[in-house]
């Protein structure tokens, strides 16, 4: 059986992650296609009815990328942006959602290699929690491992939008 | 406070205008309907106190009611002073139960907010505080004094009824060791002003600040005005004391006394040595007129330290 | 301002068990400011309702709306009133008041609360709300020079502070209630006028506060002439 690529949402700040995933491209690092970069001016923008309209469009991950502690261009827009993930996480949670699906990420401009890596490794995360779900699902078991409580991610088709 | 007429008649009013040093002990009534735990409590009480002191659902704690309790030591020949919270009842619940209280021979009432419910077995509970301890007090006072209600109306029933006003020896507390310190006197007076007629104070695990507040209490003339009970808790333990001293607000404690407990060998026994000094000492501080001999639940204590104390035998007013 | 928390998201999802095409309401004044039922937070909510739902294969329908004020008729238009009408059940985080204005606006719609309303009160710090007023409707904060006993003791005494006040605090919460007591003290002390707090305060007239039964005020000189004759 093929395996699904997961769909994975990264917003990405455009001093520091954004330029860091342009860098891995440049540097021809290579990172999981399947991952949609929104490019923000600072992590700061980022509120959790953004982070959860992404999962409500069906994203299975979504990163947030923002600059390293203390190097926020606008001195502190990750610090906030990391509260609204912890916030989001706990409505994700709520809904009977894998918090992990979501993730707060500092990556400096300089580290093309950094980004790569970090997209790999959530990408991997992300199958890996699908995988486990599937898993489930055959066997028809519920609750779902992934949540702990929700009975597993419907068929995709059959979502409302 | 009129040394040659009483108002309500009390024994305790009675051995306070006396000039005797009072004492006064605690009764807690039970968490059932069980009328032997009262009278097993009045026993060791009865002839070793002036009055009992019957708490109003302590910690906010539902227990068989403080003026039944009463009700049932009278019956025993021990006098009550009943305990009235304005956490449960508003002026109109109040009232009635003073009138009933007051009809069923209880002479003595004590003013109090109450503990919070927060503290008790129903925290769920609404709280009623429609007035507060001051409040009670002048209600308390008008109601004897001027023969009127809260609301103005006479205390009698229809206008060719005779007026009968509940005859109530009026207690409060006061409690020298809470905070703002400096407010503490001035709220003994606000309260002697409202109507109290007897205080009866926190339990003293801390001499010099009670001595201190003795001292501004006698500046201010208070000690002539009320008679004031100093309050005394026979230690059992040194985790007592150390359980007190951490965990309630109000009680001050110094650090010799704890010290004295842990180093003890009969904690116990060290406790009521304690006990001991503090009422030989309180018994000379000038404007002390008594001791509130609050034995958590230890009734059978109190007649043994009575007697160590010096404190026996009890006059009696109400036989002669 | 009013002060409220949002309620438990499961009690919120338990509230949408039965219908599958709702209107979350938000509140632009009061709720908006204390973060609990404002623009944002509808849409936070909406979209956990989305997903919850899914979770367990149900397609909901859900709408976003929110109000200037939702206890103001005047703000509920057109564009309101159809949305409203639509739905099959309107989630309001208003506070209580803006559940029942729309009860009372749209009789035949099904309105739950999204909130639990608190209390009145001030916001200290970011994120950080405290109680200031008890709406007793007979205000004495001229006696107590500025300080509420009402709303700021537990036990609401007037007369000073009870013997469970220690290191400022209030025994209830020793964390993070001040004693009101303490409060009135402090400031008394700072104006040079503790003579003052030897004044006997009588027991309190509760007739205008709650107690009284629901209260109203009547402005006649701002009401429509016809308003005027039904009041």
């Amino acid at each position: 059986m093929k395996e699904r690529e997961p769909k994975i949402i990264a917003f990405c700040c455009h001093y520091c992650a954004f330029t860091a995933a342009d860098l891995a491209g440049t540097m021809r690092q290579q990172y999981p296609t399947n991952i949609h970069i929104v490019r923000l001016p600072c992590t700061g923008k980022v509120h959790v009815n953004m982070l959860l309209q992404a999962f409500v469009d069906e994203a299975d991950g979504v990163m947030v990328a923002g600059c390293e502690i203390g190097s926020c261009h606008f001195l502190e827009g990750n610090a906030r942006a990391v509260k609204r993930v912890t916030l989001a996480k706990e409505k994700l949670q709520e809904v009977g959602i894998n918090p992990e699906r979501l993730e707060m990420y500092y990556i400096p401009a300089s580290e093309g290699p950094l980004f790569a890596r970090s997209a790999q490794e959530f990408t991997d995360k992300i199958k890996q929690l699908d995988g486990s779900k599937e898993a489930e699902t055959d066997k028809g078991e519920v609750p779902d491992q992934d949540t702990g409580q929700g009975k597993g991610k419907k068929d995709k088709s059959q979502c409302c939008k | 406070m009129d040394k040659n007429k009483t108002s309500s008649n009390s024994n305790l009013e009675q051995v306070l205008q006396s000039g005797e040093f009072a004492l006064t002990g605690e009764l807690g009534p039970p968490k059932s309907a069980d009328r032997n735990n009262i009278l097993e409590k009045a026993n060791y009480l009865k002839g070793y106190v002036d009055a009992a002191n019957i708490t109003d659902n302590q910690t906010a704690i539902a227990r068989l009611s403080s003026i039944a309790s009463g009700v049932i030591c009278l019956e025993q020949g021990l006098e009550p002073v009943v305990q009235i919270t304005t956490r449960d009842r508003n002026r109109l619940a109040i009232q009635s139960d003073v009138l009933g209280a007051a009809a069923l021979g209880i002479k003595n009432i004590l003013c109090l907010s109450g503990d919070h419910q927060s503290f008790g077995n129903h925290p769920a509970a609404k709280n009623v505080f429609d007035i507060d301890s001051v409040q009670l007090i002048n209600m308390l006072y008008k109601m004897r004094e001027q023969q009127q209600f809260e609301c103005g109306d006479m205390i009698r029933n229809g206008k060719k009824g005779p007026v009968v006003e509940p005859k109530i020896f009026i207690g409060a507390a006061a409690n020298p060791f809470a905070e703002p310190l400096d407010f503490r006197v001035m709220r003994l007076e606000k309260k002697i002003n409202a109507g109290a007629d007897f205080i009866q104070t926190q339990v003293i695990y801390n001499m010099e600040r009670f001595s201190r507040w003795m001292e501004e209490v006698r500046e201010r003339g208070l000690h002539k005005k009320v008679y004031i009970l100093a309050g005394v808790t026979p230690l059992k333990s040194a985790k007592m004391a150390k359980y007190m001293k951490d965990n309630v607000s109000g009680i001050s404690f110094t650090e010799d006394i704890v010290k004295r407990m842990e180093e003890a060998e009969d904690q116990k026994a060290e406790g009521r040595q304690i006990a001991l000094e503090q009422i030989a000492e309180l018994k000379k501080m000038e404007g002390v007129h008594g001791v509130h001999l609050m034995a958590i639940g230890g009734e059978k204590s109190v007649p043994g330290i009575a007697e160590e104390a010096g404190l026996l035998p009890r006059p009696d007013f109400n036989k002669q | 301002m009013i002060v409220s928390e949002q309620k438990p998201f499961q009690q919120i999802f338990d509230f949408v068990k039965d219908y599958n095409n709702i209107l979350v309401m938000g509140c632009g004044t009061c709720m908006t400011v204390c973060m609990a039922g404002g623009e944002n937070e509808a849409g936070v909510l909406s979209k956990q309702l989305k997903l919850a739902a899914r979770q367990e294969n149900r397609n909901i329908e859900i709408e976003e709306l929110t109000l200037t004020r939702q206890c103001d008729r005047e703000f509920f238009d057109e564009d309101a009133t159809e949305k409203i009408n639509r739905a099959e059940m309107v989630l309001s985080l208003g506070c209580g008041v803006g559940v029942q204005y729309i009860v009372e606006l749209f009789p035949d719609v099904i309105v739950r609360p999204g909130v639990n309303t608190k209390f009145f009160g001030a916001n200290i710090s970011q994120g950080l709300w405290s109680e200031r007023c008890a709406g007793c409707g007979e205000c004495v904060l001229d006696e107590y020079e500025g300080i509420c006993p009402i709303a700021r003791c537990a036990k609401s005494l007037m007369n000073g502070p009870c013997g469970g006040s220690s290191h400022g605090m209030c025994e209830i919460d020793p964390e993070n209630t001040e004693c009101g007591g303490q409060l009135i003290y402090d400031r008394f002390k700072r104006l040079n006028k503790l003579d003052k707090l030897m004044e006997y305060k009588p027991a309190k007239n509760w007739s205008t506060a709650r107690d009284g039964g629901p209260r109203r005020v009547a402005r006649e000189d701002m009401m429509f002439d016809e308003e005027k004759e039904n009041n």
